[in-house]
């Protein structure tokens, strides 16, 4: 006990990691080696793409009628054929992925921004935690559809009010998420370090708790805009969603059911789109949840 | 005058079982420079008492029932949070023990602490940074300039418990609380960074108060020790006295505890029974069901601290029999 090592030679400086990168970049290395989450990031890339691209890859107003031409199977003038008032079904999905994509970011920004803010509230100041949860757990009661429905025939169906009501239906959701790693955060030792060394709340929150709890949050994002798109499809399968002829693949669909003996294409292309969205987005959020959960690679 | 001075100060904390107290009727006092040692085994207040002086327990269910933490001429309990934000940091700092988690992952050290500094004090970018380099220079760190830059998860853990340091110095206290500081590390790396807090103190001439339940820790860092049993104070000596001449049968089993080399002693004694839990503590003195030496009136009254030779005292009603029994071989 009484031999002390000289200060200066602390052989413990010795032994460190040979390489110095950010995490952020480790983290994106490890993405990028990830099988399941590039397939989705392709699969949802396309659909991506053609909703960003959709004004210059389709020629044929996705409205415009052609008697004449409804019905014709994919192939020939139209690529994916036409609907029964011979719009081109290509233009009118294609559209309808934009609408998609722009549903899915703003229910997923509108999730980013209430859902972050009420959990991490009600997750770090106790006291307000009752009553915001208390709300939050009122409207989960309600499965998520049914509210959907619910809010958008009140509120009247628009696009509008398609991603409001979806909002209100998963930022609960979300918020519940972030409180709970809120919760977990809280209680760390470099929080209580911080506070020790007279951080504020609003400084501790900002510094060392938001950050920490971003990995789970950006996973659940990302199921998220699976499930904005597939409610979006619901809603405006069932009428409530943007008002027709804008098209949606809700409504395309809906419009579909009736002439699926005689041309199933019709149903089957929004279909299509609907479920490798869906399916990318769901693999794009299993890859990022296996390289930022800390809990999971440790079992890898 | 001290530069932090308790009294009687009581803190409880509010279970379903009803009140429940964590500490009782503690007063001591830390002098400009000194290093006082709060040893004690786990729950007996140490680190509740260091947590009333920060001000970090969450009330409810913390509840400070009685006394006064005076520091710098201000009662710390009746300061509002605001307020107390200004004292932590410049006034009192703190290192806990778990240097492995008292870190945030996702962060530069060099940042951690040069926001500690920000929250205090309006710098420069340049003269923050610069600051922020003297600090883990300070400390020991090597190549400082370099491990600004580098991830907590990068530093061993006497690294990181020196980062922590560093962050506990960066606006320069006058007293450091250290709970724990050492017990998470190997033995070589404890005696590195307990010498780096008495050097600190030699240099800085800040205070410390070190909460170990490490006997060897307390013998080669601390001027004045306190030992603390079931939420009270049972023994208060300088550091040379304690280990000379013990008075309490506490402090005394504490020190058997101790595995040495230059007494030949055939076994270790171990104190029989365990630490009460709070809400069923004995009557009359709190170790009395694992004293050797307990008598029938040691059920009676709870023994104050009462000083038995200068700077020293003990809470103990037969301190008198217990050294006639020592005084004889036995």
């Amino acid at each position: 006990m009484s031999e002390v090592l000289p200060l200066a030679a602390a052989p413990e400086a010795v032994e460190r990691a040979p390489k110095r990168r950010h995490p952020a970049l480790a983290a994106l290395r490890r993405l990028f080696r990830h099988r399941l989450f590039l397939t989705g990031l392709f699969l949802f890339g396309i659909i991506a793409f053609l909703a960003a691209a959709a004004p210059w890859i389709t020629t044929a107003d996705p409205n415009r009628l052609s008697m004449r031409n409804k019905f014709l199977p994919p192939g020939g003038d139209y690529i994916l054929g036409t609907d029964n008032f011979g719009r081109s079904l290509w233009s009118r999905v294609v559209w309808g992925a934009q609408l998609s994509v722009i549903i899915g970011i703003s229910v997923v920004a509108l999730n980013a921004v209430f859902g972050t803010l009420i959990g991490a509230l009600a997750g770090y100041f106790r006291r307000v935690d009752n009553v915001l949860m208390r709300i939050n757990d009122a409207l989960m009661a309600f499965p998520a559809i049914l509210l959907a429905i619910g809010v958008t025939a009140m509120l009247g169906p628009s696009t509008m009010n398609v991603i409001l009501a979806l909002g209100i239906v998963y930022v609960p959701r979300t918020a519940r998420i972030v409180r709970a790693s809120v919760i977990v955060l809280r209680e760390m030792e470099y929080v209580q370090a911080a506070v020790a060394a007279g951080a504020g709340h609003w400084r501790i929150l900002r510094h060392h708790i938001l950050p920490n709890a971003m990995a789970p949050m950006i996973v659940q994002l990302s199921f998220l805009f699976a499930y904005a798109v597939l409610s979006e499809a619901t809603l405006s399968f069932l009428g409530l969603g943007a008002v027709p002829p804008t098209p949606t693949w809700g409504n395309i669909m809906a419009e579909g059911r009736d002439f699926m003996r005689d041309a199933p294409w019709i149903i089957a292309i929004p279909g299509v789109a609907l479920m490798l969205t869906v399916l990318g987005l769901n693999m794009l959020g299993d890859g990022l949840r296996d390289v930022l959960d800390p809990r999971l690679r440790i079992q890898q | 005058m001290s530069l932090l001075e308790i009294r009687n100060l009581t803190t409880a904390f509010g279970t379903e079982s009803g009140q429940v107290t964590a500490i009782e009727d503690i007063s001591f006092g830390i002098e400009p420079g000194e290093i006082l040692g709060i040893v004690g085994e786990s729950g007996s207040g140490k680190s509740v008492t260091a947590l009333t002086v920060m001000g970090l327990l969450p009330r409810p269910p913390a509840k400070i029932l009685s006394g006064s933490v005076m520091f710098d001429g201000q009662d710390l309990t009746k300061l509002s949070e605001r307020q107390l934000q200004k004292i932590r940091g410049p006034g009192i700092a703190m290192i806990f023990q778990e240097p492995m988690t008292s870190l945030n992952p996702v962060f530069r050290i060099g940042e951690q602490i040069m926001e500690t500094i920000r929250a205090h004090e309006r710098l420069s970018p340049r003269a923050l940074r610069d600051r922020a380099v003297q600090l883990l220079a300070k400390v020991g760190i090597p190549s400082p300039e370099r491990r600004m830059d580098d991830y907590p998860h990068q530093l061993s853990g006497g690294q990181r418990q020196r980062v922590m340091i560093a962050i506990a110095l960066a606006c320069n206290p006058r007293l450091l609380i250290a709970d724990e500081p050492t017990t998470a590390l190997d033995v070589t790396i404890q005696a590195q960074i307990l010498d780096l807090l008495m050097d600190l103190r030699d240099e800085l001439g800040m205070a410390i108060m070190i909460i170990t339940h490490n006997m060897g820790v307390v013998a080669e860092t601390a001027d004045r020790v306190l030992v603390m049993y079931a939420g009270r104070i049972v023994e208060q000596s300088p550091v040379e006295r304690l280990f000379d001449a013990p008075l309490h049968p506490y402090t005394r089993g504490l020190l058997d505890c101790v595995p040495s080399l230059e007494h030949d002693r055939p076994r270790l004694v171990a104190i029989p029974g365990s630490l009460p839990e709070p809400a069923r503590r004995p009557s009359g003195c709190r170790f009395r069901p694992r004293c050797a030496h307990a008598a029938p009136a040691c059920a009676e009254t709870l023994p104050i601290l009462a000083e038995r030779a200068p700077a020293h005292a003990a809470a103990c009603i037969r301190l008198p029999e217990i050294a006639a029994a020592m005084a004889e071989p036995a």
